[in-house]
């Protein structure tokens, strides 16, 4: 594995990634429609080379608490699913984040609710960075907008999970995971040997030598007053992230007089919606969110100070709009355009819904 | 250059072949490329289809709804996709099954008998070679050499022995393709 220009969708190139960033297991259930994650590692036989495990459990409850155990250990673990399979695994997740164990779930996500379509969309908003599960916890959360992202985001998803012991979500949709596009792979980053994955985790239960007390990985804790101790952690690790490790993409939006506020596949027909615009003589810029949590709070309102109007492009029926609105304390005409069901809204509908939502 | 391209049919006539060999072509030749499949319901009924856009540029969205070429080769697709031509476009189809001929007098409409030619020569596993190759006639956006490397990495090495014959079959298309109306 090195640096190669290929072709690929983006469900193949997380399990490509996932090879080469050094993963030592992914446990998985099928679903549309990310169902080449699995496909591809199962064709790719890491097993054979980097000595990756690949597992397909009998449900997503049974995967995420697969990862829970294997991460337990400080390994690199990693799971996929889509909508409905990211639901059944909430409880899984509120208990990774209790017990602060880095690992990396990517949701390809469709529309909903319930068992819903195939189609993509984006309506998990709420699900990934406003709980999902109980308690108070928050997941990194990345949203790729093209293949190349999809691959580069499960390596800085490593990075963060490791960096902070925590879970990290790739929220993308099935859209950009059917999507082929060019893609330049990376050179193989080893899986850790014993002795790294003790440095990197050193929390981890890989056995207890005499020289140091029992690693305990435990999201339980009776006594309420450590509960609250522990709690506060958390908060402060959430603060940092929110200090830190905020990342978005701002094209345009210097002179704009509008702009479109989207993430992953929404972001990129907002973008040529953007164009269209443009060649219409009407100033519109784009702030694509990279990072969902943290979110980009005060980089939103510095570029919202200058604009008259902000579309959010979402499909949904209008989740992120809230965080966009907390964001500039409504001080901007704020309208959210969406379609959803698995419908994908096109270029001209966006461009459309700005002139009758906020020019008009 | 920015061409974005539809191309639309039968599962099973190799549309999504069809448009990952342009696609692949596309990358060999140093263009930004992205290839969106129709997936799951729609592909389970039998029609498939695929956005293709090659461009010098970086790609917006690879979600569109309006298209420079349709690569027409039912009447499903025909129906489907005929209005979503640009004006001044391009609409490229197959005579074989089609009963409504299109209709718009804003586009330049092209045919290509590639599935009867196909059948003649007892080459119907490369059917959508000749399309292929009627497109790149009117719209050379890709070199040969790069439709070359676009079939190495597009076939599995084992059907290598195939490229030939893929190629021999885009240069058929590329004389058997016929205007229908010019503007």
């Amino acid at each position: 594995m090195a640096r190669e220009l290929k072709l690929m969708k983006g469900n193949e190139a997380i399990a490509q990634a996932m090879i080469a960033s050094g993963t030592d297991g992914y446990f998985g259930y099928p679903i549309t429609p990310q169902s080449e994650v699995m496909e591809t590692l199962m064709a790719e036989k890491p097993w054979e080379t980097t000595g990756m495990v690949v597992l397909q459990a009998e449900s997503e409850v049974s995967s995420i608490n697969m990862v829970y155990g294997g991460a337990a250990t400080g390994k690199k673990v990693a799971t996929s699913s889509s909508s409905p399979g990211i639901s059944l695994m909430q409880e899984g997740l509120t208990y990774l984040a209790g017990a602060e164990i880095p690992c990396v779930i990517v949701n390809v996500m469709r529309g909903g609710p319930g068992l819903g379509t195939i189609q993509p969309s984006q309506s998990d908003y709420f699900q990934s960075v406003k709980g999902g599960g109980h308690g108070d916890y928050q997941l990194y959360t990345l949203a790729p907008a093209s293949v190349q992202e999809m691959y580069d985001f499960v390596f800085d998803a490593w990075d963060i999970a490791f960096k902070y012991r925590n879970p990290v979500l790739i929220l993308s949709d099935g859209a950009i995971g059917q999507c082929m596009e060019k893609l330049y792979t990376r050179d193989y980053i080893p899986r850790w040997t014993e002795e790294e994955r003790r440095q990197h985790a050193p929390w981890g239960t890989f056995g207890k030598p005499a020289s140091r007390g029992h690693n305990i990985i435990t999201s339980l804790e009776l006594e309420s007053a450590r509960q609250e101790v522990f709690n506060l952690k958390l908060q402060a690790k959430y603060a940092e992230m929110k200090e830190k490790e905020v990342r978005f993409e701002t094209i345009n939006c210097e002179d704009a007089d509008y702009i479109f506020v989207a993430y992953g596949s929404s972001s990129r027909i907002a973008m040529k919606a953007m164009q269209m615009a443009r060649e219409k003589g009407i100033k519109v810029g784009l702030f694509r969110l990279i990072t969902l949590f943290p979110f980009p709070t005060k980089q939103l309102a510095e570029v919202a100070k200058r604009v008259k109007g902000i579309l959010c492009v979402e499909m949904s029926a209008g989740q992120m709009i809230e965080d966009v609105r907390l964001a500039t304390e409504c001080n901007v005409k704020t309208e959210h355009f969406g379609r959803f069901g698995g419908i994908i809204p096109t270029p001209t509908e966006v461009l459309e819904a700005l002139e009758n939502k906020i020019i008009k | 250059m920015t061409e974005e391209i539809i191309i639309a049919g039968f599962g099973g006539q190799g549309v999504l072949s069809m448009g990952k060999i342009l696609a692949y072509s596309g990358v060999m030749q140093n263009k930004e490329v992205s290839w969106m499949p129709s997936y799951g319901p729609e592909m389970r009924g039998g029609t498939a289809n695929v956005s293709v856009i090659i461009s010098d540029e970086r790609i917006s969205s690879p979600i569109i709804n309006q298209f420079d070429t349709a690569i027409i080769l039912n009447q499903q697709s025909l129906d489907k996709f005929e209005a979503s031509v640009k004006p001044g476009g391009l609409l490229i189809y197959d005579p074989n099954g089609i009963t409504h001929e299109p209709t718009r007098k804003d586009i330049n409409i092209y045919k290509i008998a590639a599935t009867a030619k196909a059948q003649e020569l007892g080459i119907s596993k490369v059917f959508n070679m000749v399309v292929l190759g009627g497109f790149l006639k009117l719209k050379p956006i890709v070199d040969k050499q790069y439709i070359h490397e676009g079939l190495e990495h597009s076939l599995p090495q084992r059907h290598w022995n195939l490229i030939p014959q893929n190629e021999e079959a885009i240069e058929i298309g590329k004389g058997l393709i016929e205007a229908v109306q010019t503007i």
